[in-house]
């Protein structure tokens, strides 16, 4: 539209016709930047790996004194009640995650670097929370439990812990592939009423302040977090959700297969950082 | 470019204004409605004075402005946790000691965020805690003395909106 | 109903003035915000948490809306002797948390701590 006023306002067939001519020249380049950006949808990273930081470097000194805290960082709660929701029987068998799994530092041992991974019954993206449901349904045959419920997020904690420290590893080829092409597509495109894709705030313009917050690099491998906006837990998912209310675009709903793609695409663009629980971030 | 009659142009005006009105009050209540984490429009919260703050639990007794530390960030990074943390200077003897703190908020809805017990037993006046801020305002930390008097500290702390607005 | 946490130090001597801490697992709901359905959150806050020691009260705290979610809490005791503390706290719906812990104090007359 404003574009088209533009034009109207233009006084000499002369400024008219350079215009035009820009105008054809930029829809030529576009054209062609549209064809290449298909060729090489292989892998972008706008984000260089040297680059790569945690959350925690954007985030204000009371934060960063909670999370270091290992008595009174508000995600311990959670993680004690995880750890307790391991052990407890369930369904009909009254079988525990434990009776199953053992010991969780060893079953679990780099378990959340690799999710979201394919599910090999369902061929879906599954995230860790859909994961750990898909267990208590079909193998411990007991109730389902919500996602972003305390349980789920609580276990979904626990699990994640036995792989603090390690390196995030997303595998983001053969049934993934897909997967990954459309999270990377998603984050690279404008959406919402603000029409801003992720990556203009995430991988260009990090570090500055938008009104008090410092934009921060939008970095997964610290879920699930506790989020002090929220009060309580919180999964990945669900900040994702919050994104998408930020660009005021229209939320997916949960479970929906676009935020495991984008988590997939955030955890293979996060290479180099550890995975960092329990988390507090505002 | 056409000429409106004194009483079209009239008729005309107030429909429109009358619409607009009826459309705003609309949208203020579909504000209310929606989905928006706070319900209450906490927007239009009064700071309150000193006097206001104080006032029902000094009624004549000394009040004074020492012997207390009160510590707290200039800037909150969320307002639904603030960190806080007192210290009373008193020997914490029988003869000698502090017996109630009250928590104060200028803007909070509610103006006693919290108010502890203590007593000799305690040793040292010290106590800390995590707050909530409604917005930017002062807080301040009474502390109510065995022999009656008062003391106070007070601190201004900044809390800002979140960037991006969350509905859920 | 909620989870609580304790941390006092490791080594306590009869007299020591030593700081205690207690996190409380509760949402502290202030009645204002909604959940993720759109739905108000009653208020339910803890009223009301003390600590007894030798069935005595020292230490009591009445938070309001205005105290964090999973609050924490922060005071010194002097250590008498060994004994139980019980930490108790009720909130708006009814609910009782309760935690106690053996508190061990050595008594002063014992010998000193080995130098580390």
């Amino acid at each position: 539209m404003p574009r088209l006023c533009f034009l109207f306002s233009l006084s000499s067939t002369m400024q008219l016709r350079s215009v035009l001519s820009k105008s054809f020249f930029t829809a030529g380049l576009l054209c062609l930047s549209l064809f290449s950006h298909v060729s090489v949808m292989a892998q972008q990273r706008l984000l260089p790996l040297d680059k790569v930081q945690s959350g925690l470097a954007f985030t204000g000194p009371e934060i960063l004194e909670l999370q270091a805290d290992d008595f009174a960082n508000p995600a311990l709660p959670y993680l004690d009640k995880g750890a307790k929701l391991w052990s407890q029987g369930a369904g009909k068998a009254d079988k525990s995650c434990e009776s199953c799994h053992g010991d969780i530092n060893s079953s679990m041992k780099g378990v959340a670097t690799r999710y979201p991974a394919i599910d090999k019954a369902s061929k879906k993206l599954f995230n860790l929370e859909d994961r750990i449901r898909s267990c208590r349904t079909k193998q411990q045959k007991a109730s389902d439990w919500p996602l972003e419920s305390d349980e789920l997020l609580a276990v979904s904690l626990y699990v994640t812990s036995a792989s603090n420290g390690m390196p995030v590893q997303a595998t983001i080829d053969g049934a993934a592939k897909p997967h990954f092409e459309n999270g990377q597509k998603i984050f690279m495109t404008r959406q919402g009423q603000m029409n801003m894709a992720c990556t203009q705030c995430h991988d260009q313009r990090y570090g500055i302040k938008l009104y008090t917050d410092r934009l921060s690099q939008g970095q997964p491998n610290a879920y699930p977090a506790y989020r002090i906006e929220w009060q309580r837990l919180a999964s990945l998912e669900r900040r994702l959700r919050f994104c998408y209310n930020g660009v005021r675009a229209e939320v997916p709903a949960w479970g929906h297969g676009v935020m495991r793609d984008i988590s997939l695409y955030l955890m293979w663009r996060a290479q180099g950082l550890n995975i960092e629980v329990p988390s507090v971030r505002k | 470019m056409y000429l409106l009659s004194r009483r079209d142009w009239l008729r005309r005006f107030s429909l429109s204004t009358a619409g607009l009105w009826a459309w705003s009050t609309g949208l203020s209540k579909a504000q209310d409605m929606s989905v928006l984490g706070r319900v209450q429009d906490l927007s239009d919260a009064r700071l309150r004075t000193f006097d206001e703050m104080v006032s029902p639990y000094v009624v004549r007794q000394e009040l004074k402005n020492e012997g207390m530390g009160l510590t707290m960030p200039l800037l909150a990074d969320n307002g639904h946790l603030v960190p806080l943390s007192l210290k009373i200077d008193s020997p914490m003897t029988e003869e000698s000691h502090v017996t109630h703190v009250y928590v104060l908020s200028q803007l909070n809805p509610a103006p006693l965020i919290a108010m502890f017990v203590l007593g000799p037993w305690n040793g040292k006046a010290e106590l800390s805690m995590r707050v909530r801020l409604s917005g930017t305002q002062m807080v301040v930390a009474l502390a109510r003395m065995s022999d009656g008097n008062f003391r106070y500290a007070s601190r201004q702390v900044s809390v800002t909106e979140a960037a991006c607005v969350d509905n859920g | 109903m909620t989870a609580a946490r304790l941390q006092v130090p490791p080594r306590i001597v009869e007299g020591d003035v030593f700081k205690l801490r207690l996190l409380v697992q509760h949402p502290m709901d202030s009645g204002f915000l909604r959940n993720l359905e759109g739905v108000l959150v009653k208020r339910n806050v803890i009223r009301q948490l003390k600590c007894i020691y030798h069935d005595m009260e020292v230490f009591r705290v009445e938070p309001t809306t205005g105290t964090a979610a999973n609050p924490l809490f922060e005071f010194y005791l002097r250590a008498t002797t060994s004994g139980e503390l019980y930490f108790r706290w009720v909130d708006d719906k009814g609910y009782i948390g309760e935690l106690r812990h053996n508190l061990v104090v050595i008594p002063a007359n014992q010998s000193p701590a080995p130098k580390s």
